[in-house]
């Protein structure tokens, strides 16, 4: 019998948000010492009442918006009871009853073709904290620096049909909410729970479900799901075991999954509304806001620099971060034609950065100097070996790029004089290629100019070097 | 007997409910399980208090977390006067040790503890005082009130306790509030609610007539009303409040702090453990019966038609208000309470919270008085506090 994989994602995202969901303690990604970012109100201490973080919400809502989901006019936050010592007042605030966004979908497209995943909710709720097991004390400890970062939880339809679909729509999302400014998609700020069952082709009904929690690497998501679909077919086919319904824990070294079945108990979480928040009201006028800073999606930039006619290998290195998408708009509101805006970035921007051992990923300068160095050297008051010695400057201590000429004498004049005299010496000190270029061999020009360039130490504009040489030349004939 | 869980000021002149946070002041909340609890911050109540110039006299024994009928079962011991169950805060007020007290009423208890005591307590409308620094129970109707020996004194400190706060997501926005004594009670029309009448003992409804007759004399006009839905609202509040409390105290688990059993093995031993020895009968009974109620088969039929009836009883109130002033109601069951067993604990104060938890499930203000009970609008304290000045006038 041909088998069906069906697969349901519930995907946990860390949203980029200066403070947690309910307190002003800073976000997570600061790099600190265990209980560093903790207050009493996200250390659950009584007397701390929750106060709503309002850019959650409107993150949140960006998220359903890039999933063509609908939002909700009116949602709520529920409480979820249950006892770990990474959750400080037992209970999580999470939404149960009217989840922030519902009813999206989105397209994943694999060697297979297009299909459509539906997305059932998206709501809101706080992170737990952490335990940290010492193996020398034999004790667990305590970090509460993740409790209450805020999280997004996308629940799909089980609509996936195999690894792949699930790999491509985990890339997508992560590519999608980092262009956006959602989240950073760090390593670990994206956590998959995968809910994964078989069924005979053409059936309609569900097969018994194992679930797997937890996991934030794409290659473990994979294996774990080809093993699962392995060990249930096996199950099906052959009666290796009788499959029931169960929650199952990859190991990634062992390369297997494992029953969890004795640590499950029947939770029940105990869902009620969380009187301490007021339910929230998202009006029109404050969705048409938040949809307005919704910054363009991955496909409506392509179109846009298509249209600039950029190739594939620019564009796709432009949109790999937001950050060089945003520095581009800027130098080209600021006047600079597309290509050359592009040039710059990709190219010299590019160049230094790589010097330096680093990607043109990480480029930070502030778009106004890039687009006064551009000026100057289009305009002809600088030559490009100087507009990049300028940019080297720009990049590594941000200094004034006009200034920085004048101290350095990078005008296209002084420029000149000084190209001049090289020649002169060049000419002077090289009679024999004189010669030879005098009686016709081309050749000898190249020898000559190379000569220039060569005492220049590659400083000179060569167009500049090139016409002034040709008109020396010109006049020995 | 103690007052006072812990002294702060010699000289000071309000006392504060263990279960409200002064920073670095052990807190309680009358519980074992609370042991060496020592507040970071204190409660915005005390800190405006503070900044106006009160000063703190100490934290008062209370029953554990505030769920019993006047705190007769505090880990310290319950505390009583003539051989009848008392209130700490009311009792230093009635003495005049100390000019008024701020409680918390979750279920009534300081209501009753000022009617049985002979002194004033107003519960204002919920979202009025911050609750920030309350130790949590049922947030979704407990609100801080004042104790005092008049309606003028309890006026005074609520007017500084009031207004919004930041940190209080559900503080109202209104800045600050004006309370006034002086509005009078002539030509004001007083409801008394039958079924709430019926269920207290002769000896309280001879206090309640008697107070009626006064407010007759004094020119307003009264006349008993039936309210159908009192007896749902009693069951809906014990629903809503112990789902609430069972949730909130569900943190004192011994890992961060407060007391922690001696004897575990592993962490299912030390939460089972802990709250075995560290709470009292009542909160356990508070925690299974608020647990079951939001248990997966009885979420709906429970914590879910108690949200209902607190609609219900809400819009019936506001119906009520439409045509009265003021309600005027006994605060408890009985004239006076004799210290009983723990195991009868859950039973008494469900059977007492006919009596007081309509203002609790609803919001609105209430105020205990010459050993009644009346009830108002949301926003109604004035009227609340005036008539309660014109009949302490009247003497
Ligand atoms: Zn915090």
């Amino acid at each position: 019998m041909k088998y069906e994989i069906v697969i349901g994602l519930e995907t946990h995202v860390e949203l980029s948000t200066n403070s947690k969901i309910f307190c002003s303690c800073g976000g997570h990604s600061s790099p600190i010492e265990p209980n560093d970012c903790v207050c009493p109100a996200c250390a659950g201490m009584p007397g701390m009442l929750p106060v709503m973080n309002k850019r959650v919400v409107e993150l949140a809502v960006q998220a359903g918006l890039l999933l063509n989901c609908e939002i909700s006019k009116y949602t709520t936050f529920d409480k979820k009871s249950y006892y770990y010592p990474d959750l400080p007042a037992a209970y999580q605030t999470t939404q149960w009853f009217h989840p922030i966004c519902k009813n999206g979908h989105v397209e994943v497209t694999t060697k297979d073709g297009t299909r459509e995943i539906g997305i059932k909710q998206i709501h809101m709720e706080e992170d737990a904290g952490k335990l940290v097991h010492d193996e020398w004390t034999d004790t667990s400890m305590v970090d509460f620096n993740r409790t209450s970062v805020p999280l997004i939880e996308i629940v799909s339809h089980p609509d996936f049909r195999s690894a792949d679909e699930v790999l491509t729509y985990l890339k997508n999302l992560k590519a999608m909410f980092r262009f956006a400014g959602i989240s950073e998609c760090e390593e670990g700020a994206m956590r998959c729970d995968v809910n994964i069952s078989l069924r005979p082709e053409g059936t309609t009904e569900l097969g018994v479900r194992t679930e797997m929690k937890n996991m934030s690497s794409l290659v473990s998501i994979e294996r774990a799901i080809k093993y699962e679909t392995a060990r249930h077919m096996d199950a099906l086919e052959r009666n290796t075991e009788v499959l029931v319904q169960e929650t199952r824990r990859w190991d990634d070294t062992k390369g297997r999954t494992f029953s969890m079945r004795n640590k499950e108990t029947a939770a029940d979480y105990r869902y009620f509304p969380d009187p301490n928040l007021m339910p929230i009201v998202i009006d029109d006028e404050w969705l048409g806001e938040i949809r307005d800073n919704l910054p363009a999606s991955i496909e409506e930039k392509t179109a846009e620099y298509k249209d600039y006619g950029f190739g594939d290998k620019e564009i796709e290195m432009l949109i790999s971060e937001r950050g060089l998408c945003a520095i581009l708009d800027a130098v080209v509101d600021g006047g600079i034609s597309p290509k050359s805006a592009a040039a710059w970035i990709l190219t010299e921007c590019a160049g230094i950065l790589r010097k330096n051992g680093e990607l043109v990923g990480s480029l930070s300068i502030e778009p106004s100097k890039l687009v006064t160095i551009i000026k100057m050297v289009e305009e002809g008051k600088i030559n490009r070996g100087g507009g990049k010695k300028v940019l080297a400057a720009v990049l590594e201590k941000d200094v004034d790029p006009v200034q920085f000429c004048k101290d350095n004498s990078l005008d296209a004049q002084a420029d000149e004089g000084a190209v001049a005299a090289v020649v002169a010496d060049v000419i002077k000190n090289n009679q024999n290629a004189v010669n030879d270029f005098l009686g016709g061999k081309q050749k000898a020009f190249q020898a000559l100019f190379g000569g220039c360039m060569k005492e220049l130490k590659g400083n000179g504009d060569p167009q500049v070097i090139r016409s002034l040489l040709e008109k020396e030349l010109e006049k020995l004939k | 007997m103690k007052y006072y869980i812990s002294e702060i000021n010699k000289d000071g002149t309000i006392a504060v409910d263990d279960t409200i946070l002064v920073k670095g002041v052990l807190c309680s909340a009358g519980s074992h399980i609370m042991d060496g609890f020592e507040p970071l911050f204190s409660a915005e109540a005390v800190e405006r208090l503070e900044k106006a110039g009160y000063k703190l006299s100490g934290k008062t024994n209370v029953g554990e977390f505030g769920l019993d009928l006047m705190g007769e079962f505090s880990y310290y011991g319950a505390v009583s006067e003539g051989g009848k169950l008392a209130g700490a805060a009311a009792a230093l007020v009635k003495k005049g040790e100390a000019k008024a007290a701020l409680n918390v009423d979750l279920n009534g208890s300081p209501r009753r503890a000022a009617a049985l005591g002979g002194v004033d307590f107003i519960k204002p409308t919920y979202g009025t005082v911050s609750r920030y620094g309350v130790i949590p129970a049922a947030c979704s109707g407990e609100q801080i009130g004042v104790t005092a020996a008049s309606a003028e004194a309890a006026a005074e400190v609520l007017g500084v306790i009031a207004g919004h706060d930041d940190k209080d997501g559900t503080s109202l926005p209104q800045a600050s509030y004006e309370y006034k004594t002086d509005e009078g009670v002539k030509g004001k029309k007083i409801a008394v609610i039958s079924e709430l009448f019926d269920a207290a003992s002769d000896e309280v409804k001879k206090t309640v007539e008697a107070y009626a007759e006064g407010l007759k004399a004094e020119g307003a006009e009264v006349k008993t009303i039936s309210l159908e839905e009192a007896k749902a609202a009693q069951l809906a509040w014990t629903v809503l409040s112990a789902a609430e409390s069972c949730n909130n105290f569900s943190r004192y688990d011994g890992v961060k702090f407060g007391y922690r059993t001696p004897d575990y093995k592993n962490i299912d031993d030390l939460y089972v453990n802990t709250r075995t020895e560290g709470l009292n009968f009542l909160t356990k009974a508070t925690v299974l019966y608020g647990s079951n109620v939001l248990s997966k088969g009885r979420y709906f039929d429970c914590y879910d038609k108690a949200l209902r009836i607190r609609r219900l009883v809400s819009e019936k109130m506001a119906e009520i208000f439409k045509e009265f002033d003021a309600v005027l109601v006994p605060a408890c069951g009985e004239a006076s309470y004799e210290e009983y067993d723990i195991k009868e604990a859950f039973e008494k104060t469900y059977k007492e919270a006919l009596f007081t938890a309509i203002p609790s499930i609803t919001g609105i203000p209430a105020m205990a008085t010459g050993g009644v009970q009346l009830m108002a609008a949301a926003f109604g304290e004035s009227t609340l506090l005036s008539v309660a000045a014109a009949m302490e006038r009247r003497g």
